[in-house]
């Protein structure tokens, strides 16, 4: 399982990179930490010309926080999220579901950009972008254009990046500190793409009843997508075992999961709601 | 003979480590030749089919090709690959050949060989090859292949191969005159032991000597030299296979594949190194897999549980070909379905059939695990069913001491009977419970603690070692006083270095420093019968004890010439021997050249360790998910050489099973693709998944067959993992009447049984 | 193209094709074979090397990726005269058999111990999850990574 030929480019700008990008067009492909990418080659499933290495584009490795939100930089990894205590202190649902992304080795190379212009369905970044409501920041030659990641996401591997498009950032709105959240996902082993998974947060306004509710899931679906039925059924209650149950039974029906060798869809089905419950009560306990 | 027994026993840190975890092992993929070239073998994508064409021509053009060989290029006839095991003739026709000619029967299966100056460009070459293949319908699971609309051999009509039939007594009998009997449909998964070094080969021919040298040889290098030397036309003595580290083997590694021959044959061909290194996507869709196996059986006992009989059918699914051990697990499934258990009346057949999948071969306790699983779980059903406990049912059916040596049923064809040497299984179950807190445990029995079910269970198995018929071991005195040991036997990770040189140590009173051990080479020894059936230590050990007599007697006598006195009289402490007189002359000053005797030890019954291992489990009834709370287990193998290793074989194997009973499954769809090609699908235990196991290994009735006293003991615990554990959660989802009769138990599996009780309540 | 690395220590220049992973690269041009290849898609961990003080598995990496890192491989953190004492708990607690995963499990379970000298026997676990032995069932390499844990933490000087 050796790679395939092809060139290597390791441009030191972006506008080097997108000239790069615009001059191959579709024989060129991005390598942004190359987790996914990799054994993708070992398996000749793609057949580039040349890989354009961005990883020396200045100012893609930072994580920036102001009272707006968080810009994570396209070339952050994953080992930078975890060691960055401040993050994990500002936006605990993000540190923790970056926890779950495959293995040690992996953490130590794999990168935001990465991850989300992979669009694995089962991928935890694309995850936390989509029920947060985060905005992707693309590049290109043209200038650069800003896409809302619910609409980021067309299907498993499938999103809206062109040819000749790089990601720089991706924009995750402010956090507020008594915010209720949870992240749980069900993977066979540790590290392996979870059969489903669901991020889940809510605010408590000043009569304890749930406000911006956000549910989210992974693994289900050709993509990760929020629940609306699911976010409706807490919005505006206490989030107790009623209401919990109602957003599971909801979430469990508005789903529209794959099936594969791994799992039945009425399987997955059923694990999004158990997963849902389960998130929803670790985000009310103290 | 008598041994001192200072090494032997002791948990001797290994040899072998001290260039493994340095990085300095030697595998066969750091073997190099400067003018080597690199080969890549070109696979059938479909499952089934007609070859239409195998046209290299564009692949010849293309960058650092030097040769695309096709079977065309291997003959009029293209070898095949023969049975090492129980090569009955009906069984003949389903031998693989070397490269697919006529028919490909799995995807995967060897089409050609491309040989190029790098392992990229060979693998780039692979679009050049053109193949034209007319498409067949794959014949995939047992209503296909017994419904034989497709058959894979045309001439043979018929997609079994065979019929194993394994009796003991008078089953129908016995069940006549049953107060109680039940019958269930079980399924083991197809899986594969998976190494984690992928094969490889460096072959060499040299013109001056007119000899082949093959580099990547494993656990049974002697047959595998035949079966080469038979396939290219060779002699044997022109052939020397070389067998270094061995990244794992589990049954699966070092048998005879079609790159076994491939590889040699194309550095012949081009007079050149040629070096072949698997990858794990063809590991996982070319090396042999196994366990695939559906059982209908039925058990029948006494209203107070004693056991009358066993009877029914299995049928295992052996992939496309026979290959060199593939009818074992067939047969053992059979054989050995009745375990450690006194049953009288056994009647069991085994269809052997063919399917368009990766053909099948040994793996760790191979048709013991599928066997135990369906007999353990009986077990249970039936305690269950006569209201007796799952303990004292084992304790009135296991094979008492005083009836050893026990007969198990007799197989045929290629008839074989053999019976438990020695053992006392009652007190290792005994053992057993009292090490895993059964009393204690049980009270966990079926109850919902956090969110989770409970239970626990416990079974009882043999473990079958020591085959023969022989192995060979010679021993030389060195000039510089120092010994080399070489042996037939293979290694493939267990440690065998330092165990023979323990052996060794103890039969010559040297300590293991003055030992150094040779495996490596079918030059070493005239013959050799490798490593399989845990059979190295109990035959290479038992070698090695009987050539050590034989030396100590042959230095003895070149002692008596020195020291003027009679062999008789000379004495000898390891380092230094002496004469009647004070006169004594050391080792190193003895001998000018070495001196050295070889020794064989035949046997012809099989060794039997045994033991008890029992799980607790809990599971998780939203998801499915069993999580193995805590596994122990207790085996006895006679005389242990090292506990160390041994302890670690254990541990080791009871991972593996767990592997088998909830996570590993190769999946087909009905093209016959296989779905999970991928370690990433192809889920084998990682760190994180079973962290409380423990083993013990004990020394309680030694084998009186062998000098050593050992039984084999390298697979044992695997064997009874999967009805352990499905009894487990069987005992934890009491409350749902939920009794699995499928492995793997993953989470969608459980959880549709659970759900299928619950739309009933 | 022409890269330049620090290998174990050593200063290296060489010339290698982009398609070359950083494993085959250590393996074939530079003789290191300690470095074992067990699945080449980023699954078995075998591969695991230290580029800049962080294991990566190398067969995801292309040695060009790697031009002006520091690598160091089982062979960097081994020496003649005896065992370090990760090797020699290896050996003691009998984690290993067949050796293949060996180095990999090594130079993960030193990345993991460098930077954190106290990780208890989860971690531990989660950590070498990424990395696959079939032989030990993995209970005796846990023992042995945790029971070397005194000397990292004597090194760092935060014992």
């Amino acid at each position: 399982m050796k790679f395939p030929d092809f060139d290597y480019a390791c441009p030191a700008s972006l506008d080097e990179a997108l000239q790069l990008l615009e001059a191959h067009g579709e024989d060129a492909l991005i390598l942004a930490g190359g987790q996914s990418l990799m054994p993708v080659l070992a398996f000749r499933l793609a057949a580039p010309r040349i890989l354009v290495d961005i990883k020396k584009l200045p100012g893609l490795d930072s994580v920036a926080t102001n009272g707006e939100g968080f810009r994570l930089g396209a070339n952050v990894r994953w080992c930078d999220i975890l060691a960055n205590g401040e993050l994990r202190a500002a936006h605990p649902l993000l540190v923790e579901a970056i926890g779950h992304v495959a293995h040690y080795q992996i953490r130590n190379r794999g990168t935001v950009g990465g991850s989300l212009a992979y669009a694995d369905p089962a991928a935890e970044m694309p995850g936390i972008a989509v029920t947060c409501d985060a905005e992707i920041v693309v590049a290109s030659r043209t200038g650069e254009r800003i896409v809302k990641a619910a609409d980021f996401f067309l299907g498993a591997l499938s999103t809206r990046l062109a040819p000749g498009e790089i990601i720089t950032e991706l924009r995750l709105p402010a956090w507020p500190a008594k915010r209720r959240w949870a992240f749980q996902e069900f993977a066979r082993r540790r590290g392996d793409f979870a059969l489903a998974g669901t991020a889940v947060f809510f605010d408590l306004n000043g009569e304890g009843l749930a406000v911006d509710a956000h549910v989210g899931v992974i693994g289900a679906s050709d993509r990760p997508h929020r629940l609306a039925g699911a976010e409706a059924a807490i919005t505006g209650s206490r989030v107790d075992a009623d209401a919990i149950s109602a957003a599971a039974a909801a979430a469990s029906q508005e789903v529209e999961p794959m099936e594969d060798f791994h799992a039945p869809a009425a399987y997955r089905r059923s694990l999004v709601g158990t997963l849902v419950a389960r998130a929803l009560t670790d985000a009310m306990a103290d | 003979m008598t041994l001192r027994n200072l090494l032997i026993g002791s948990p001797i840190e290994r040899v072998e480590d001290l260039r493994l975890v340095r990085g300095r092992g030697r595998f066969v993929a750091d073997i190099n030749f400067e003018d080597q070239l690199h080969a890549v073998i070109l696979r059938s994508p479909i499952a089934h089919g007609r070859i239409r064409a195998v046209d290299p021509t564009d692949a010849l053009a293309m960058p650092g090709v030097c040769a695309v060989i096709t079977a065309r290029d291997l003959g009029a006839e293209v070898p095949l690959i023969p049975l090492r095991l129980q090569p009955l003739p009906e069984l003949q026709p389903f031998r693989q050949p070397m490269l697919a000619y006529d028919k490909v029967r799995f995807v995967g299966e060897p089409l050609a060989v491309i040989v190029a100056e790098s392992p990229q460009l060979a693998e780039d070459a692979l679009e050049g090859v053109r193949v034209d293949i007319e498409a067949l319908p794959a014949v995939i699971g047992r209503d296909a292949a017994e419904a034989g609309d497709t058959v894979l051999f045309e001439a043979h009509g018929s997609n079994r191969a065979i019929r194993w039939t394994a009796v003991r007594g008078d089953a129908d009998a016995a069940f006549r005159r049953a107060d109680y009997t039940r019958r269930e449909t079980f399924r083991v998964q197809r899986h594969a032991a998976l190494f984690m070094e992928p094969r490889g080969f460096v072959a060499r021919w040299d013109d001056e000597t007119e000899k082949l040298t093959v580099w990547g040889a494993a656990k049974v290098a002697f047959a595998n030299r035949r079966i080469l030397a038979a396939a290219m036309g060779l002699s044997e003595e022109q052939i020397e296979m070389i067998e270094v580290d061995v990244g794992g083997g589990f049954g699966s590694r070092g048998e005879f594949y079609p790159e076994d021959f491939l590889i040699p044959f194309a550095a012949c061909l081009l007079r050149c190194p040629v070096k072949w290194i698997e990858d794990r996507r063809e590991h996982l869709s070319t090396a042999n897999h196994a366990r695939e196996t559906e059982c209908d059986v039925e058990i029948a006992a006494t209203s107070d549980g004693r056991i009358l009989g066993l009877r029914g059918r299995a049928w295992t699914d052996n992939g496309a070909y026979l290959r060199t051990n593939g009818s074992v697990a067939p047969r053992n499934v059979a054989q050995f379905m009745s375990g450690p258990y006194d049953i009288e009346n056994i009647h069991l057949t085994t269809d052997h059939l063919t399917t368009n999948k990766t053909p099948t071969g040994t793996y760790r306790g191979p048709g013991r695990f599928e066997g135990d699983f369906v007999r353990e779980r009986l077990i249970d059903l039936m305690a269950k069913d006569l209201g007796i406990d799952r303990v004292e049912i084992r304790r009135r059916n296991l094979v008492p001491e005083a009836k050893m040596p026990f007969p198990l049923a007799t197989i045929t064809p290629f008839e074989s009977a053999t019976e438990l040497d020695s053992g006392d299984n009652h007190a290792l179950l005994e053992r057993c419970l009292t090490d895993f807190g059964w009393d204690q445990k049980s009270e966990l029995n079926g109850k919902l603690i956090d969110g989770r079910y409970h239970g626990i269970a416990v079974g009882c198995f043999i473990e079958g070692g020591g085959a023969g018929p022989s192995e060979n071991a010679r021993i030389v005195l060195e000039t510089d006083g120092s010994f080399s040991v070489h042996i037939g036997s293979a290694a493939v990770g267990q440690g065998i270095e330092t165990i023979m040189a323990q052996i060794a140590g103890d039969a010559l009173q040297v300590p293991m420093n003055r030992i150094r051990v040779a495996h490596g080479s079918t030059n070493d020894v005239t013959e050799g019968f490798g490593s399989y059936h845990s059979r190295s230590t109990v035959m290479g050990g038992s070698a090695i004890v009987l050539a050590a007599e034989k030396l100590k007697h042959s230095i003895r006598e070149a002692a008596a010439m020195v020291l003027r006195c009679g062999a008789e009289e000379v004495n000898w402490d390891g380092d230094r021997v002496g004469g009647p007189g004070d006169m004594t002359v050391t080792l190193a000053d003895l001998c000018t050249e070495p001196i050295e005797a070889e020794a064989t030890y035949r046997n012809s019954e099989f060794t039997y360790a045994y033991g008890s291992l029992a799980a607790h489990v809990a599971v998780d009834v939203e998801t499915g998910e069993v999580e193995v709370v805590e596994v122990a287990s207790i085996k006895d193998v006679g005389r242990m050489i090292n506990p160390l290793t041994l302890k670690g074989q254990a541990v080791g194997s009871i991972v593996q099973g767990l592997g088998g009973a909830l996570l590993e499954h190769l999946i087909y769809d009905e093209d016959g693709q296989l779905l999970t090609g991928t370690l990433a699908d192809y889920m084998v235990p990682g760190a994180d998944c079973f962290p409380n196991i423990r083993a013990t290994v004990v020394e309680l009735k030694p084998s009186p067959l062998n000098p050593l006293g050992a039984k084999g003991g390298g697979e044992g615990e695997i064997i009874p993992i999967g009805g352990v554990i499905a009894n487990a959660v069987a005992a934890a989802l009491a409350d749902y009447s939920i009794e699995p009769f499928d492995l793997p138990l993953t989470p969608p599996r459980l959880w549709a049984l659970i759900g299928e009780v619950q739309r009933v309540l | 193209m022409q890269i330049k690395f620090e290998i174990n220590g050593e200063m290296v220049e060489i010339d290698v094709a982009p398609r070359i992973s950083l494993a085959d690269c250590l393996r074939d041009t530079l003789g290191l074979t300690g470095t074992h290849l067990g699945c080449e898609h980023g699954v078995c961990g075998a591969c695991t090397v230290l580029v800049d003080g962080q294991a990566v598995r190398a067969c995801l990496m292309l040695a060009v990726e790697t031009d002006g890192q520091s690598i160091v491989t089982i062979e960097g953190l081994s020496n003649d005269d005896a065992l370090t004492p990760l090797q020699a708990s290896f050996r003691k607690h009998h984690a290993l058999q067949c050796g293949f995963c060996t180095p990999g499990m090594i130079t993960t379970a030193h990345a993991l111990l460098s930077n954190e000298p106290h990780a208890d026997a989860d971690r531990v676990r989660e950590v070498l999850s990424g990395n696959i032995c079939r032989c030990t069932g993995y209970i005796p390499i846990v023992e042995a990574v945790l029971s070397a844990r005194e000397h990292y933490a004597d090194k760092n000087g935060s014992k």
